[in-house]
């Protein structure tokens, strides 16, 4: 008894000692030391300008973050699926057709993945194209202006997530469902019967390589799974997308369970190439349709819709050799293809490996036929047929893989918190660094060109708790720089971002550059209520309508003064700036105007329309600080009583 | 019947009264940190309650298949106040009437208690680190999520710490204290 009790308590005793030792027996984190020389790598000068331009989507604030690299400084955030309070977008008369869907007036959306125009595989810095995820759409924003320049909205399609992702002429952006509906006579159906009648689509826009215009070629209809991410093949599997599908199940309800059961999910490889030639033969069906195509016309500076009626559909599982689908573990997202086009790794976000399929060996199981059986009537390609090999316990839910010029692979892991370097050919995992914190895209700056420009990974963070001064239970969203030209990765800087940066792309600003416009030429301003001088100005009433026929120049507008005005008129303000130089534009308000101000770049045109509601004398100012005089840069309205007789008058220097 | 030294006495009375906030505080801790959660997640285990960061620790655990962690489903939140309020008992009585046996009776409960809390605690851990939903999201396969009954473990992403808490440590240095004076007061007697 005695021997027990004294071995109790030095067991006791040690049991203290341990827990008084728990600091001490703490495993130790990731290394995540900045190194002295991280602020000189990205300091960017006073009078220096940054090296690349970084373009992220807003997510859910529908718009486009512009940001120098390797700085972190925002430059500009981008209109373009939400209206726009500082420049007026979507509120202007010449911008609310850009906004215009099947749905009506459609102001705002969640975007997800901004992709670069290219041209032979390679970056052109021409346009930016990002899809709209709730209300089908895909806009292409013009870099020589840095504004949208024309929105298409997707038919018969539920969720427009796998989207734009161009091919490497940019012949095609792509815009594949997330959420398959039915298609039966109006599309609707009971949602129980989801495995039978509910299909998705892949939409085929055509980019006019001259101009941007994009057109919808063709639909194909595919099995109802969802589609989530895609790339487009390059050199060697141009021609071909690649998609990354789960439910796979095709579960309708509770998907967080029932669509992560199989050990499979598919990635559907789409022959675009062989699609074509079905659809010049004719292959394919006219479905009636409504959808609004909104185009820019920078020359009128005014926007315009048209609804299309038709659209091409052809039906995959009737036409073979266009789409096949390839076992893929667990709930894929990322799908992303190599720079040489061979290799192509996904990521299942809730897999243990990261399968990296060859191309090559994709051609000879099709030649093969080396399938195990089909789904829907797609053939399925046997797993280890198109497999080339598997990266071996890389860490916790992969999400998306980038590439360098050094033939490395990048892969964003959001449960672990962290980025992975591999071995492209060897798939050996190279190198490890935490992220802060839940890491969804990363972006290699060209890292999906042929030729990428490495240099950088830039890790988009889902949750940025403790890493900048807090805004309340909302936080800023938050991005992060790594140097990845060494052989281990460096983090050099957080900064912080607006709305979800879903994705990004980045490019050498050169790039950019080379297109810049800095005014628009009064000379070609076609809009149709443009005042190219001071003496055109007027002031115009048609029944209830009131055209104001005005100018903004340092640092006056004509006119200055209007009366004849009245209470529920609706009052046009067209307002021209006539400066032609470089960063000065004028704003436009008006006391009581309940949509927006405008912001009028040089050379340009824009409305306002205002409907004032009560007597009285309303001012109306400049809202940019244009010049010493900017203060001075004002004028009234008197708005007098409906069915008065005030003449109209209007002036400027009486 | 052999009486205890006055210092016995004197000491166990002051452990008894240490033992009394034992009821009013967290008796042992559960920590969890991840990337995200540099700052960590911490689970109290009171002795008639649960409290802390266990909705959020819900929350994560749903992905793995973990069942939820519900105070309802604890039994021992009803018994254990008791237990502790025994040991304050047995030891204001030690001290007061000063009988050896006494201090025998007391220092075997504790140990009792003590043995039996840490199998109650592992069978806990082993049974929601064990029992997953089949069909949970997140399924790796050989992986079990029984967090360390003493230390720190690595659970996937999330390191798992778990360690007495302040009411924990004010019912084991009494114990310690008492069973070490009872040693004592048995080599006295030589
Ligand atoms: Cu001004």
């Amino acid at each position: 008894m005695k021997q027990l009790s004294t071995f109790t308590i030095s067991a006791l005793v040690a049991g203290l000692f341990l827990s008084g030792a728990m600091s001490s027996c703490k495993p130790k984190k990731m290394d995540a030391a900045i190194s002295g020389d991280a602020a000189q790598k990205v300091y960017v000068a006073p009078g220096k300008k940054d090296e690349l331009y970084l373009f992220t989507s807003g997510g859910f604030s529908g718009q486009m973050g512009v940001y120098g690299l390797p700085s972190g400084r925002m430059l500009k955030q981008v209109p373009v699926f939400s209206q726009d309070a500082e420049s007026g977008y979507g509120f202007s008369e010449e911008t609310k057709p850009m906004l215009m869907t099947s749905h009506g007036y459609t102001p705002w959306d969640d975007s997800h993945h901004p992709q670069l125009s290219r041209t032979n595989g390679q970056d052109d810095g021409r346009w930016i194209f990002v899809n709209a995820n709730n209300t089908p759409r895909i806009a292409r924003t013009n870099l020589s202006t840095f504004h949208t320049d024309e929105i298409i909205e997707l038919p018969n399609c539920g969720g427009n997530h796998a989207s734009p992702f161009l091919t490497q002429n940019t012949e095609y952006v792509v815009g594949a469902s997330r959420f398959s509906i039915p298609y039966d006579k109006d599309g609707e159906a009971p949602i129980a019967d989801y495995k039978d009648k509910f299909k998705g689509t892949i939409s085929y826009i055509k980019v006019d390589s001259a101009t941007g215009r994009m057109k919808l070629n063709f639909q194909l209809l595919v099995p109802g799974v969802d589609y989530d991410l895609s790339r487009a093949g390059k050199a060697i599997s141009h021609g071909w997308n690649f998609f990354t599908c789960y439910n796979s199940e095709k579960a309708h309800t509770l998907l967080e369970v029932n669509a992560s059961q199989r050990d499979k999910d598919f990635i559907l490889a789409v022959n675009w190439k062989k699609a074509e030639e079905y659809l010049a033969q004719g292959k394919a069906q006219k479905w009636p349709t409504n959808y609004a195509h909104n185009v820019f016309d920078e020359s009128t500076q005014t926007a315009s819709t048209e609804m299309i009626k038709e659209v091409n559909v052809m039906d995959v599982k009737d036409l073979p050799g266009i789409c096949y689908f390839i076992p893929c573990p667990k709930s894929p997202h990322g799908c992303d293809v190599d720079p040489t086009g061979e290799y192509i790794a996904a990521s299942g976000k809730l897999a243990a490996v990261i399968p990296v399929y060859s191309f090559t060996k994709i051609q000879k199981a099709i030649a093969d036929k080396a399938f195990d059986g089909d789904y829907d009537g797609i053939p399925v390609i046997k797993y280890e047929a198109a497999l080339d090999g598997e990266v071996e316990k890389p860490g916790l839910g992969p999400l998306h893989t980038e590439f360098d010029d050094k033939g490395n692979a990048y892969t964003s892991f959001f449960v672990s918190s962290e980025i992975v370097k591999w071995d492209v050919k060897t798939k050996q995992i190279l190198d490890r660094v935490p992220t802060y914190y839940s890491i969804g895209h990363l972006c290699v700056p060209m890292g999906d060109n042929i030729k990428p420009y490495g240099k950088y990974v830039i890790a988009l963070n889902k949750i940025t708790k403790d890493r900048y001064l807090p805004t309340g239970p909302e936080l800023t969203q938050s991005a992060q720089l790594y140097d990845i030209s060494g052989a281990k990765m460096q983090l050099l800087l957080d900064f912080p971002t607006i709305g979800e940066p879903h994705y990004a792309q980045a490019c050498p600003a050169d790039l950019v550059l080379k297109h810049q416009i800095k005014f628009f030429k009064l000379a070609d301003n076609n809009h149709k209520y443009a005042t190219k001088t001071e003496k055109d100005a007027k002031v115009v009433r048609d029944g209830k309508d009131v055209h104001v026929y005005m100018t903004a120049i340092r640092s006056h507008f004509t006119p200055d003064n209007i009366e004849g005005v009245k209470v529920g008129d609706n009052v046009y303000f067209h307002v021209t700036n006539l400066e032609q130089d470089w960063d000065v534009p004028h704003g436009f308000a008006v006391k009581g105007a309940n949509n927006a101000e405008i912001l009028v770049l040089p050379g340009q045109t824009k409305t306002l329309k205002w409907v004032p509601d009560r007597v009285g004398v309303s001012p109306m100012y400049c809202t940019d600080f244009c010049s010493a005089l900017h203060q001075e840069m004002q004028g009234y309205v008197r708005v007098s009583p409906a069915g008065s007789s005030t003449a109209l008058k209007f002036s400027t220097g009486e | 019947m052999k009486k205890l030294k006055t210092y016995t006495r004197v000491i166990v009375f002051l452990c008894a009264l240490a033992m009394i906030p034992a009821n009013f505080v967290s008796v042992w801790q559960i920590i969890l940190e991840a990337p995200q959660y540099p700052e960590g997640l911490k689970m109290e285990i009171w002795s008639h309650k649960i409290a802390g960061d266990v909705n959020n620790i819900n929350g994560l655990n749903h992905y793995i298949g973990m069942a939820q962690i519900k105070e309802e489903n604890f039994p021992e939140f009803k018994v254990m106040p008791y237990m502790i309020w025994i040991m304050v008992f047995l030891a204001a009585l030690t001290a007061l009437v000063g009988r050896r046996f006494l201090l025998w009776t007391t220092a075997s409960y504790l140990l009792f208690c003590g043995a039996w809390g840490i199998y109650d605690f592992w069978r806990w851990e082993y049974e929601y680190g064990h029992n997953l939903n089949p069909h949970a999201a997140i399924r790796i396969p050989g992986m079990a999520y029984q967090p360390p009954l003493f230390g720190w473990k690595q659970l996937l992403n999330f390191l798992a710490g778990s360690f007495p808490d302040t009411g924990g440590y004010l019912i084991i240095v009494p114990a310690v204290v008492i069973v070490g004076l009872l040693v004592i007061e048995q080599f006295r007697k030589k």
